[in-house]
């Protein structure tokens, strides 16, 4: 067979969590990295706030604080023995990276330099606490930069521009995965005794979104279509500030050092919905705030906006209202030099794209589709699980936003997602190369590329009626309008029925390009498939959920309810038709509460 | 606004010869030339080939000729470059297809100046990081920002030259190690940039430091190695 490579373990995405695979995987077992990007273009190096670990480095912290605290935030959905796991880990992950040579800003003293983010909090006083390690507001860039490097330096093999389309199972384990070299157009089998997923999110399936073209769902998308499950789906972070209509990412770093939100009125607004923390809740009660305002007619001259004011003597005054001090216990203060020091890109984001100056200017913002909480079901290890007894599924492994532990439940706290990258990149790729070991290789299917094809296929010969670029677009805004901040039985069940309206369309693209090099129509169109079962996935998942819990807000049941849904989400797809059932939450510590900011 | 949009167009499966297409669009001023090369993708014609993945500059994928410079695609707007736009590939590298230029010898010339973090001494005996001041810290600042788009070195005549010129790229790399202070690895990296291929190739014509979508002053960044070259000094 022509184009067929064989590896002990597969890598599919080079972001962080799959750079941090593949690093520990080629350490012991021969390794592949295929990812439809570049490395260093992986949405990992737009993350821009920072990476959590209790160092306590300029104040007291503990692992424990950051447990509960990601307990907290995640409404009680995340698996408490995994999150304990995470945070108990940090610290370690966090030096390795260093030890790596990543830049981070520096405290006097020549340690890591740390800021405050939302909803990391001391747990005696309740008050913000710095946890987020950061360079500067490129954390993310940085992390993919000296991952990527550290690959180089270990030689790990690349295969950059591969884009995924099938997983290959044998006997009901992995046997490898088929893959289009985007240069050429050819197939390629990659047959593997270990196949790990890291292949982001799927926050393209929204209007607004600080998410890249690339996240659209692919690993998800192929899994379930092999017939796995996806977990907790219906589960999806809005974050509070996206530059208004375009999406783009405003680091909650921003009110990490002092910004705060003010409504069209002029009015700060957070206190009267986070007493405690105010600015700094967690994301989905920001958010929800916001919307609130806006719906309540204090949105900016009646728009979908409101501001987010990061001037110096704003700060200044709002962090004298609050009596926020620095370490030393001295008044907090901050000028437009040292912020711009702080936060380049983000004065940079908005001078190029609003023409504004935030030292002087407020930026106008909404919230904007920001992180995938579901996934694919995997366990602390990495290894992906496959019902509610959790068994494991030999082979295959997950990690970083494809994946779901699950250490971010209903709502992910800021920095806990660079951090899950970093640990369970790590586990997965231990796991895998330790698997590999002792297994042998599935003999491959006789035609391995069967399935890839007949999809292909099936985009070259629709009868063209339907454009796929229209198609996207009224997917993107139906599913931010009716499924998106908050939800209703009557938006969600119209959404499903033009879902599957658009999945009949769907049907009669055609693709107009016939070369065979870099065709990104064909490759694009393949993605807005991959959108729309994603998009059903989660359409049916929070229909189903009759309860609001963090990033879930059904307007037709406020409430959150541990007596009936205090559970994990799993959906299949069978016959056509999505199918639900649960798995329980691990709880070990900490009880579910109300929860206040 | 009315926006004419000429875009180079080759597809080596179909065209004998690379050729301009010419669209005319109704756009805001305020549109990224990105959403203009989707909305011809959408509407005009799906075969329309170019890379991109963040959209907001940060992941260095589509770095274009507009307007006879070297620009984001993503980090430009309508009204930055009026309503005739021109956009082509990259120069110095192989047109693939459309607007997707070869990188292979880009990262090529990337991985010849040890583009890791070097230091084999013992980790500090608290197992802790090693420490860095920020002043230390701020001395490679600058170079850290580079996201490997290839706008500068693209941009350089002497790489247009001889692509075996590290170029302007590489080199902003090497800063970033050969300045950390905690990185040991300076005086190899600074024999590699020394040979022929390297520093001396630079004849400070400034277009890359123009083109950097980072705003990296990649010009200092040289001068300071070839500094360095000189008197074998780091500070
Ligand atoms: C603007 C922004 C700011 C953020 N800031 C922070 C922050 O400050 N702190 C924090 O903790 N989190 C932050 N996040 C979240 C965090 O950055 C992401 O969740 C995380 O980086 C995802 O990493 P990953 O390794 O899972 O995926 P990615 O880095 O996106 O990598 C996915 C990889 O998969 C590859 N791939 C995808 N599909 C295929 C396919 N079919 N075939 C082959 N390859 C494929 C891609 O090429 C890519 O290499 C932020 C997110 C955004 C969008
Ligand atoms: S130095 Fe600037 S222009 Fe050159 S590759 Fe890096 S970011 Fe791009
Ligand atoms: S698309 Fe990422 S830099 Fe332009």
């Amino acid at each position: 067979m022509a184009n067929v490579h064989e590896f002990d373990v597969v890598v599919v995405g080079a972001g962080g969590s799959g750079l941090m695979a593949g690093l520990y995987a080629s350490r012991g077992a021969k390794t592949a990295v295929i990812s439809k990007l570049y490395p260093t273009r992986s949405h990992t190096g737009a993350a821009q706030g920072g990476i959590s670990a209790a160092f306590g480095n300029t104040e007291e912290d503990h692992p424990e604080w950051h447990t509960y605290d990601s307990v907290k935030g995640s409404d009680y959905l995340g698996d408490q023995d995994a999150i304990e796991f995470m945070c108990n880990e940090a610290i370690d992950a966090v030096l390795e990276l260093e030890h790596m040579g990543l830049p981070f800003d520096r405290t006097p003293e020549g340690r890591i330099l740390q800021r405050n983010f939302g909803g990391h909090t001391n747990n005696v006083t309740g008050k913000p606490v710095r946890r987020a390690c950061h360079a500067a507001d490129r954390t993310g860039h940085m992390i993919l930069q000296t991952l990527y490097q550290q690959c180089l330096k270990n030689k790990v093999n690349f295969f950059d521009e591969y884009q995924v389309l099938d997983f290959l199972v044998v006997n009901g384990k992995a046997a490898g995965v088929v893959a289009v070299e985007l240069a050429t157009g050819e197939l390629h089998t990659f047959h593997a005794k270990a196949v790990i997923f890291a292949t982001g999110g799927h926050g393209r399936v929204f209007e607004v979104t600080s998410n890249a073209y690339a996240y659209t769902g692919d690993g998800a998308a192929i899994l379930l279509r092999r017939g796995l499950p996806l977990e907790d789906m219906e589960f999806f972070q809005f974050h509070p500030t996206g530059i208004y209509k375009l999406g783009i990412l405003i680091t909650e770093g921003v009110r990490g050092e002092g910004g705060v939100l003010v409504n069209g009125k002029g009015e700060r607004f957070m206190p009267k919905y986070a007493p405690n923390v105010k600015d700094l809740a967690s994301r989905d009660v920001v958010s929800r705030a916001i919307y609130t305002e806006i719906r309540e007619g204090r949105g900016v001259n009646g728009q979908n906006y409101v501001y987010l004011d990061s001037r110096p003597e704003s700060i200044i005054k709002y962090a004298a209202e609050d009596g926020r001090t620095n370490s030393d216990g001295s008044p907090y203060t901050i000028t437009a030099e040292e912020l711009l020091k702080k936060l380049p890109d983000i004065v940079d984001f908005n001078r190029v794209y609003l023409g504004i100056d935030p030292m002087t200017q407020m930026m106008p913002i909404q919230p904007t589709a920001h992180y995938t909480m579901g996934g694919i079901p995997t366990n602390k290890f990495g290894e992906v699980v496959i019902d509610d007894k959790n068994t494991v599924f030999p082979g295959l492994y997950a990690a970083g936003e494809c994946a779901c532990v699950s250490v971010h439940g209903a709502n992910r706290l800021g920095t806990n997602s660079l951090l899950d990258l970093i640990v369970f990149g790590k586990h997965a790729g231990l796991r895998a190369a330790e698997y590999a070991r002792q297994a042998d290789f599935q003999k491959l299917p006789d035609d391995p590329t069967a399935e890839a094809r007949a999809q292909f296929d099936g985009l070259r010969s629709g009868s063209g009626k339907e454009n796929v670029f229209d198609i996207s677009r009224e997917m993107k805004k139906v599913m931010f309008e009716d499924v998106g901040i908050y939800r209703n039985e009557k938006g969600m069940k119209s959404a499903i029925e033009k879902i599957a309206e658009w999945k009949e369309r769907f049907k009669h693209v055609r693709i107009t390009d016939t070369g065979r090099v870099f065709n990104t129509e064909l490759l694009n169109a393949w993605e807005l498939g991959n959108m729309l079962e994603i998009s059903d996935v989660i359409a049916e998942c929070a229909l189903n959920r009759k309860e609001s819990r963090g990033g879930h807000s059904r307007e037709d049941f406020q409430k959150r309810d541990d007596v009936n849904w205090l559970k994990h989400t799993l959906a299949w797809k069978k016959n056509g038709k999505i199918e639900i059932g649960y798995k329980p939450v691990v709880i070990t510590k900490y009880q579910p509460k109300e929860r206040v900011y | 606004m009315q926006v004419t949009l000429k875009v180079f167009r080759y597809n080596p499966d179909v065209d004998k010869k690379w050729h301009y297409e010419t669209y005319n669009l109704d756009v805001e001023e305020t549109e990224r030339i990105l959403d203009l090369l989707e909305l011809v993708k959408g509407h005009y014609d799906g075969s329309l080939s170019f890379r991109r993945s963040c959209a907001h500059g940060v992941c260095g994928s589509d770095a274009m000729r507009i307007n006879g410079r070297n620009m984001l695609a993503c980090k430009t707007l309508v009204r930055d470059v009026g309503d005739k736009i021109t956009v082509e590939p990259l120069l110095g590298l192989k047109v693939m297809k459309d607007l997707i230029v070869d990188m292979e010898p880009f990262f090529d010339n990337y991985k010849k100046v040890l583009p890791y973090f070097i230091n084999d001494s013992p980790l500090p005996a608290d197992g802790k990081e090693r420490l860095q001041s920020p002043e230390e810290r701020a001395r490679f600042d600058d170079t850290t920002k580079c996201i490997l788009c290839a706008a500068c070195t693209t941009s350089c005549p002497s790489f247009w030259g001889s692509d075996d010129y590290l170029g302007p790229a590489a080199l902003v790399t090497a800063h970033r190690f050969i300045f950390d202070s905690r990185d040991e690895a300076a005086s190899e990296r600074l024999k590699i940039i020394s040979e022929t291929s390297g520093v001396a190739r630079c004849h400070t014509v400034y277009n890359c430091t123009m083109a950097c979508p980072r705003d990296i002053q990649i010009t200092k960044a040289i001068g300071e190695l070839k500094m360095a070259t000189l008197t074998g000094k780091v500070d």
